[in-house]
C-alpha cells in the first residue's frame, strides 16, 4: 500500500468523518418514522409500551369510522385544495412573471407572507375574518385557509420553471397561426409542466399534514385526520392510527418515486 | 380642421382596444385570480388583526370596538412575558442547534457528486411526508418514563431511577428541531452548492489554512444561505404549539399555545390578536434585515 501524505491522510479521514455524521443525522430523522411503524403492529390498545406482535390493526383500522371518515374528510380537502392552489398558481406564476401592473408588488410581497409567517397568525387572522362575516366554519374554511398557503408555493415553484425563452416559443407559435389557447396547452403547459407537478405534490402533501388550519378553522362536525390525531393525544394514539399513517407514508413514497419518473420524461423531451 | 384630430384619437381607440385584447385581458385572467386571493385572503385578514389587538375584550369575551392598549399591556405583565421570553429562548436554541447540525451535514451533501446530492436531499424529505404529530408521537414513546431509553439507561447501569424526559423544554427542542433541521439544511445546501471549488482552492494556495479559509471565504459567501435557514427555522419556532401540545403535555406553554387558547377556551380575541402581531413584528423585522443584503425572491423555500 502507498504511503498517504500528510494532507491526504487528514482528507480520509475528514471523509470518514462525515460519513459517519451525515448517518447519524439520517438516524435522527427517521427514528421517529420507525418506531411509528414498530408500534403499529403493537398488540394493545393504546400506544404506551410494547406489548407483543399482531397485524389484526391493519384489518381493524377499516373498521374504525372515526378514524376512516377523517381520512376521507382530510383526502378530499387535499384534493380539492391541490386543483384550486395549482390552477390559480399556474396562472399566477405566468401572470406575475409577464404582465407588468398597478399592484403588482404588493401581490409579490403578499405571497410571501403565508410562507414566512407563523401559520397560526394566519390562521388567526383568518378565523377573526370568518367569524366577523358570519362564515360557518367547515370543509369551506379549511379548504380556503389551506388554499391561502397553498397557492404560494405554487406560485414560487411553477415561477421558477418559467425561462426565459418560453416568450419566444410562445411568439412562434402565435406565428404559426395558433391561438392564445392552443399556445398554452400546447406551448407554455408543457414547458412548465415538471413545475406544476411539484406544485401539485407540495400542494397535496402541505394540505394532507397541516394542523394548524384545520383545528382553528375546523367547525364542530368533521375534523381532518391530523387534528383527529391532536385529540387522541391526549387519550393515547390507538395503533390502528400508526397502521394507517404506514400505509399512507408508503403510498406517498410510492406516489413520489412514480411522479420522478414521469418528470424525467418530461424533462428529456423538453430541450432546456 | 378637425379631421387628423378625429384620426388621431380615432386611431388611438383603436390602439388602446388592441391594447385591452392583447394584454390587459390575458393580464386579468393569469394574476387577477392570485391577487384577488391574496388581497382578500392575505392582507385583509392581516390589516384586520392588527385592527382588532387595538380593541377591547367585553365581559362574555367578545370583542367591543372601542380603542385599547389594554392587551398590548396585558403582554408586559409577569405570565405573559415570561412565556414570550421562554418561547424566544426556545426558538434561539432550537436555530443555533438547527444551523450548527445542519450546515456541516449540508457541506456534506454539497461536496457530493450531483445525481448523489440529490438523493441525499431526498432523503431528508421522506420522513416529513409522514404525519408530523405521529412522529413527535414516536420521541415520547422513546422517552417515557418506562419506555425503552429508560430502560436501557436503568438496565445498563447508567442511572438507577428512570429519568423524566417527557414534558421537559429539552425533549420539545428536540421535537422541534426533528421537525425544523429541513428548513436550515435545503436554504445552506443550495448556496454552498453554488459556491466555488476555485474560491477554496485559490484560499489555501495562498496559504490560508483550512480554518482561515471556512472563516474568511466560505462562510461569508454562504451567509445568504444562513440568514435563510435562520429565518426559516426561527419564525416557526415561534408560532408553533403542536410539538409542546404534544411533548409538552400542555405543562409547557409557549407563544402558540397562548394565542390558540384566546380563541378557544379563553376567548380573549384582544390578546390573542395582539400576540399574533407581536409574532408579526419579529418576522418584519427580520425579513427587513433579510433585504438589506438580499433579494427575498432568493429565499429558498421549496
Amino acid at each position: 500500500m502507498a504511503k498517504l501524505t500528510k494532507v491526504q491522510r487528514r482528507k480520509k479521514a475528514l471523509g470518514i468523518l462525515g460519513n459517519i455524521y451525515s448517518v447519524l443525522i439520517y438516524a435522527v430523522l427517521y427514528i421517529p418514522v420507525v418506531v411509528m411503524m414498530i408500534f403499529s403492529f403493537n398488540n394493545q390498545r393504546y400506544n404506551y409500551y410494547w406489548n407483543g406482535f399482531t397485524t389484526q390493526w391493519y384489518g381493524k383500522l377499516f373498521s374504525n369510522d372515526a378514524l376512516i371518515g377523517s381520512l376521507w374528510y382530510s383526502l378530499v380537502i387535499a384534493v380539492l385544495a391541490t386543483v384550486i392552489s395549482v390552477v390559480i398558481g399556474t396562472l399566477g406564476a405566468l401572470g406575475l412573471k409577464r404582465f407588468e401592473f398597478r399592484g403588482k408588488k404588493l401581490v409579490n410581497n403578499m405571497l410571501y407572507v403565508p410562507i414566512i409567517v407563523p401559520e397560526i397568525v394566519l390562521a388567526v387572522a383568518l378565523l377573526i375574518i370568518f367569524m366577523n362575516l358570519g362564515f360557518a366554519l367547515g370543509m369551506g374554511s379549511i379548504l380556503i385557509g389551506h388554499c391561502t398557503f397553498c397557492i404560494p408555493y405554487a406560485v414560487v415553484t411553477i415561477k421558477g420553471r418559467i425561462s426565459g425563452d418560453g416568450d419566444s416559443l410562445e411568439e412562434a407559435s402565435m406565428d404559426l397561426g395558433a391561438n392564445r389557447m392552443q399556445t398554452f396547452w400546447r406551448v407554455t403547459l408543457p414547458s412548465i409542466m415538471p413545475g406544476v407537478m411539484s406544485a401539485a405534490f407540495l400542494s397535496f402533501t402541505l394540505s394532507i399534514d397541516d394542523v394548524v388550519m384545520s383545528n382553528l378553522l375546523a367547525g364542530a362536525k368533521n375534523s381532518t385526520l391530523p387534528v383527529l390525531i391532536l385529540s387522541m393525544n391526549k387519550t393515547g394514539i390507538t395503533p390502528d392510527v400508526n397502521a394507517l399513517t404506514t400505509i399512507m407514508i408508503l403510498v406517498i413514497v410510492a406516489g413520489m418515486v412514480l411522479s420522478n419518473l414521469v418528470k424525467g420524461r418530461l424533462n428529456k423531451r423538453v430541450p432546456q | 380642421m378637425k379631421k387628423p384630430i378625429d384620426d388621431a384619437s380615432s386611431l388611438q381607440a383603436i390602439n388602446r382596444r388592441r391594447d385591452v385584447r392583447r394584454k390587459t385581458l390575458p393580464a386579468l385572467a393569469q394574476a387577477g385570480p392570485v391577487s384577488v386571493w391574496m388581497i382578500l385572503f392575505v392582507t385583509i385578514p392581516m390589516l384586520f388583526i392588527i385592527y382588532i389587538s387595538f380593541m377591547s375584550r367585553g365581559v362574555f369575551g367578545d370583542v367591543v370596538y372601542e380603542f385599547s392598549l389594554e392587551s398590548y399591556q396585558t403582554l408586559l405583565d409577569t405570565t405573559y412575558f415570561k412565556v414570550i421570553l421562554k418561547s424566544l429562548q426556545v426558538a434561539v436554541f432550537t436555530t443555533v442547534l438547527c444551523l450548527g447540525l445542519g450546515y456541516p451535514f449540508a457541506y456534506y451533501i454539497a461536496r457530493k457528486p450531483p445525481e448523489v446530492a440529490s438523493k441525499l436531499i431526498m432523503l431528508i424529505m421522506i420522513p416529513f411526508w409522514t404525519n408530523s404529530l405521529m412522529r413527535l408521537n414516536s420521541w415520547l414513546l422513546l422517552f417515557q418514563t418506562s419506555g425503552p431509553i429508560n430502560t436501557f439507561l436503568q438496565w445498563s447501569g447508567i442511572t438507577d431511577h428512570p429519568i423524566t424526559f417527557i414534558y421537559t423544554d429539552a425533549l420539545v427542542v428536540l421535537g422541534m428541531i426533528t421537525n425544523m433541521l429541513p428548513f436550515a439544511v435545503l436554504p445552506l445546501y443550495s448556496t454552498i452548492e453554488k459556491l466555488q471549488k476555485s474560491l477554496l482552492e485559490a484560499s489555501s494556495d495562498l496559504g490560508a489554512t483550512p480554518v482561515q479559509t471556512f472563516l474568511k471565504v466560505t462562510l461569508p459567501l454562504t451567509f445568504p444561505g444562513i440568514f435563510s435557514a435562520i429565518i426559516l427555522v426561527f419564525i416557526p419556532s415561534l408560532g408553533i404549539y403542536t410539538v409542546s401540545d404534544v411533548l409538552g403535555g400542555g405543562k409547557v406553554l409557549y407563544i402558540g399555545n397562548i394565542i390558540k387558547n384566546q380563541f378557544g377556551s379563553i376567548r380573549n380575541w384582544p390578546l390573542g390578536a395582539a400576540l399574533s402581531v407581536l409574532l408579526l413584528v419579529i418576522t418584519g423585522l427580520l425579513i427587513f434585515i433579510y433585504t438589506r443584503f438580499a433579494k427575498l425572491e432568493d429565499m429558498e423555500v421549496v
